[in-house]
């Protein structure tokens, strides 16, 4: 038996050599707490991510949009029990994640504390808030633990049309009448610097980078992954014909990158903490469904004591 | 062989950082036989990193004469794929 030195080398020796980590591996007990709290942290956000969106299910303009917006909504679920699953190899249970959920001790992405009020603010979605979480995961797909990179191939697989539905909704309505180009741009005002948030703080204020690159969990910084995103969504937002809401957005032929402002931090920290327009309203749809829930779980496992009685 | 000795489904993993796969299965008194002998039977050439032993029992499987009924849902959702989606080419990195 190796002693603690030795494993910690072999592990080191193993995410240098871009060698996965497995659950039976030995792991240091910081890089299991780190990622449980990063999986489990995605995987709510996959669930609360279900709310703004379901808000519009009823509500979507046409047969083929509703469908899509159902699709899209499934698809968040089931992302959140791959990430679940994901984390449970970890050690950590089912009910101690839901529970940090539902008792608000585990954060989940803050942009899904902010209201969807009009139709446009679902293709904003889809376009920002997915693209983003697509930057975001696409590297994720190489993080050094084993089952978190093969979750999140898969939900990249199946994400790809979500931002190209948002991306639809948005080209539909700035090709439409003035009012619906302005509800467009309307929604582009409130998402744009939410979205920008959505990458955590910036790189010398970020209490877990350092670590989380050292071991391979993350691949980029926060302020690399967001300016990479700016570049790209500024070309797109062109295609729209919309306008992106900063004074201060320009390109700089030095970097070969945009220049953009800076993001509000007080908000950032309040909606973080618990303080933004949604954050209440979203924990209590998400214990209101589990409380509702109960009565199914419980018939389902009435239903399996039955049958195991009458084999 | 003892006819007597469970069946055990094996699954290998080629690789650190690739799913165990479904390689075949054998017979084994318990689990940890049921390893060794997967061990002798399908990693002679170092085709493994991991071995996953399941008595075959505890497999439950769908049945293939439902295939119809249960994948008939996503017949028709076509759009649940990227291409479905109609944008312009000059949109990039989408």
């Amino acid at each position: 038996m190796q002693d603690e030195t030795g494993l910690l080398e072999t592990f080191d020796d193993k995410v240098a050599k871009e060698i996965k980590i497995e659950p039976r591996d030995w792991m240091p007990e910081n890089y299991r707490k780190n990622l449980i709290r990063q999986i489990s942290q995605h995987a709510h956000s996959e669930i609360v991510g279900m709310l703004p969106e379901g808000n519009w299910i009823t509500r979507a303009p046409s047969l083929r949009r509703k469908a899509t917006l159902i699709a899209k909504v499934q698809d968040e679920a089931g992302h959140g029990l791959y990430l679940y699953s994901a984390a449970e190899t970890m050690g950590i249970t089912r009910e101690e994640m839901v529970d940090q959920l539902l008792t608000g001790k585990a954060k989940y992405s803050s942009i899904f504390n902010y209201p969807t009020l009009t139709w446009a603010d679902i293709g904003a979605i889809g376009w920002l808030v997915d693209g983003a979480a697509i930057m975001n995961q696409v590297p994720l797909c190489r993080t050094s633990y084993g089952p978190y990179a093969r979750a999140m191939i898969r939900v990249c697989k199946e994400e790809s049309f979500h931002q190209r539905q948002g991306f639809e909704i948005l080209l539909t309505l700035c090709r439409g009448s003035n009012e619906q180009k302005d509800m467009a741009q309307d929604a582009l005002n409130r998402w744009w610097w939410p979205s920008l948030m959505m990458f955590g703080p910036n790189d010398d204020n970020s209490p877990h980078t350092a670590q989380s690159m050292k071991w391979k969990i993350k691949r980029f910084t926060n302020d690399e992954l967001r300016q990479k995103f700016v570049d790209i969504c500024t070309e797109q937002a062109k295609i729209l014909g919309l306008t992106i809401p900063d004074p201060e957005l320009k390109w700089n032929d030095e970097k070969k990158h945009y220049d953009f402002g800076e993001i509000n931090w007080d908000e950032f920290w309040k909606v973080v903490n618990g303080d933004g327009p949604c954050n209440s309203e979203r924990l209590a749809a998400r214990v209101k469904a589990h409380e509702d829930g109960k009565w199914v779980r419980e018939a389902a496992s009435a239903y399996a004591e039955k049958r195991n009685r009458n084999n | 062989m003892n006819s007597d000795e469970p069946l055990w489904e094996i699954f290998i993993r080629s690789k650190q950082g690739l799913d165990h796969k479904h390689v075949g299965s054998l017979h084994a008194a318990d689990a940890k036989m049921a390893i060794e002998n997967a061990r002798d039977v399908y990693t002679r050439r170092m085709e493994g990193v991991s071995i996953w032993a399941v008595e075959s029992k505890n497999i439950h499987a769908s049945n293939p004469d439902d295939a119809a009924s249960m994948y008939d849902p996503a017949n028709d959702k076509v759009y649940r794929h990227p291409t479905f989606y109609d944008l312009p080419d000059e949109l990039k990195h989408m």
